[in-house]
């Protein structure tokens, strides 16, 4: 199936669900908001002719340029979270990218996770991959069974993949830097 | 006052408790440190709940401070058993970014190296494996051929465990002359072992009541929890990325003829000699992930072959690395290789600088862990590093 005739049909089902597409790069992806997210994937997985079945990967991108100087030139606009979802189909072998796009803070308010709702009863890859999103980049999916940390300590500061983080200078006695 | 005749006095006493047992995390039979909290019932298992993170060392924040290049020896410390397929997986995902075409000496050295390392893992996760059923003698076997893989990728590149010798562009140098006839001769004699390690283990009695009908792993799980690699196909899903992945990764094996190691109706392809499946055998259980890893040293001994004939008949370059420093377009890329324990994807965000903005490791035995809960579920204690052991993890890649 191609690029355009999957979109008119993903756009037809979900409206405005959907916010915008980029069809011209290597690997061409669909953003979607946070609200449709769910519904998108359950769709994906279940519609005959495309079968996502697997969840390949989530990753965050964190948009967000601490350096003031350098904050004037980037490119890629307001700072933002953004999740990306790499699904692929086992028996049709073909993929697709999902994007969502979230504040940095929700609300603004520093310390205040971002939310998103959690994919894990559709994919179960999606479990892990969610605590580690969570862990290391700070987005809170709400609905996850058992969202804790999973790579750092439980009791770990701040969230590593944040280009704001910056490395404690102690933890329990071990010097940090 | 009850007596003890009282039954209820009786059914009181030999009450049994739920009990969490702690295994690891420096248990030898977690590949690794991995610790699992097993809640107990007496003998069996009710739940298993991993615990990772002991070798967590954020490569994924390291790499958004180095140039593609400086972060090979990173992605060779990600599963140290086959730093040759981390290499190559992360080589393959700058190129494609790049856009680079690889010269056609470059691919089939490429195919050389990259099965090569596919036998070296499998070797090691076979004798680990015996290892973790408490036999010793399979694990030195595996090593003695281990050990003359290594020494040939010394001769290549130098190093026996990191190498660094596949980077985006190609590898850091040629094969050296002669190194293909050492390659032939190290072949040729494997081959006959490979009889030895299925007289060992896979048609080992004991080995058999071990690992069948334990651990069975559902077609359906497996693809809900993203396993891949020979677990997956330990399943009976027909899906290899050499031949189903993305065709920048797939062309790299154009023309090479090879089938994909799974069961289909019953069979598994009948290519060479090997032992037959036993009775008491499922489809998903121990037994088969241990015997597609078995067929895939088989296979991959055929392919490196293949790989060696059109290597020594292609003329050119290997492929010059690319620039250190080398500027990258602004874009950003997803790839999966068929790393020798499940998919191995490299995800890479450029802004247009040399350094990336964001990379991304998706470990195969990541995914393939998190299904442990639901396999372990209901067996015994002892059978627990059976399980385990055959997912065949590395918590190099798992961490990170």
């Amino acid at each position: 199936m191609s690029g355009e005739d999957f979109l008119t049909r993903i756009q037809g089902k979900f409206g405005n669900g959907v916010v915008s597409t980029n069809l011209d790069v290597i690997d061409p992806w669909i953003v979607v908001t946070s609200d449709a997210l769910p519904d998108v994937c359950r769709y994906l997985r279940d519609e005959p002719d495309l079968q996502f079945n697997m969840l390949n990967c989530i990753t965050a991108v964190d948009y967000f340029e601490p350096d003031e100087k350098k904050a004037a030139k980037v490119k890629w606009g307001e700072p933002r979270i953004e999740v990306v979802y790499h699904f692929s189909s086992i028996s049709k072998k073909h993929t697709i990218v999902l994007k969502v796009n979230l504040p940095r803070w929700k609300d603004d308010q520093e310390g205040k996770l971002p939310e998103l709702p959690s994919v894990s009863g559709i994919y179960s890859t999606a479990d892990w991959h969610e605590r580690e999103v969570y862990d290391l980049s700070g987005v809170f999916f709400t609905d996850h069974p058992n969202l804790i940390r999973i790579l750092c300590p439980e009791d770990w500061v701040g969230y590593p993949l944040r280009k704001d983080y910056e490395m404690p200078l102690e933890y329990h006695g071990i010097r940090g830097k | 006052m009850a007596t003890v005749d009282d039954p209820r006095v009786v059914e009181f006493d030999v009450r049994t408790d739920e009990m969490l047992v702690n295994m690891g995390p420096q248990h030898p039979s977690t590949h690794g440190v991995l610790r699992l909290v097993l809640r107990t019932d007496g003998e069996i298992v009710s739940e298993v709940t991993p615990h990772i993170g002991y070798l967590h060392r954020c490569a994924e924040k390291i790499g958004e401070n180095l140039t593609p290049r400086q972060w090979i020896p990173y992605t060779d410390r990600m599963d140290y058993l086959a730093g040759m397929n981390m290499n190559l997986g992360w080589s393959m995902c700058v190129e494609k970014l790049l856009e680079h075409q690889l010269p056609e000496k470059g691919r089939h050295l490429r195919v050389i190296i990259a099965e090569l390392g596919r036998i070296a893992s499998h070797l090691v996760g076979m004798g680990a494996y015996g290892l973790d059923l408490g036999t010793f003698s399979p694990f030195l076997y595996a090593f003695r051929e281990r050990e003359k893989i290594l020494d040939l990728f010394e001769e290549a590149c130098g190093a026996r465990l990191t190498y660094s010798y596949l980077t985006p562009g190609g590898a850091t140098a040629d094969l050296p002359k002669g190194w293909l006839q050492k390659c032939e001769e190290f072949l040729t004699g494997l081959e006959p072992i490979i009889t030895e390690y299925h007289t060992l283990l896979t048609s080992n009695a004991i080995f058999i009541k071990r690992t069948c009908n334990i651990g069975i792993l559902s077609p359906e799980m497996a693809i809900d929890y993203g396993c891949t690699g020979p677990v997956l196909r330990g399943s009976g899903v027909d899906y290899d990325l050499r031949r189903d992945g993305e065709e920048y990764y797939t062309s790299m094996y154009d023309g090479y003829a090879f089938e994909v190691i799974c069961e289909r109706d019953g069979h598994y392809p009948k290519d060479h000699d090997y032992p037959p499946v036993p009775s008491d055998a499922v489809l998903g259980d121990c037994w088969h992930r241990f015997y597609v890893r078995m067929l895939e040293v088989m296979q991959a001994i055929d392919l490196c072959r293949q790989a060696m004939d059109r290597y020594s008949t292609s003329e050119g370059s290997w492929g010059e690395p690319i620039k250190l420093a080398q500027k990258l377009p602004p874009g950003e890329v997803y790839l999966e290789t068929e790393a020798p324990r499940g998919q191995m994807g490299f995800y890479m965000v450029s802004d247009g600088s040399s350094i990336p903005w964001r990379v991304r490791a998706r470990s195969s035995c990541f995914c393939n862990l998190s299904v442990s809960h639901e396999i372990c579920r209901g067996a015994p204690i002892a059978d627990i590093p059976a399980v385990v052991g055959s997912l065949d993890i590395v918590m190099g890649e798992i961490d990170r």
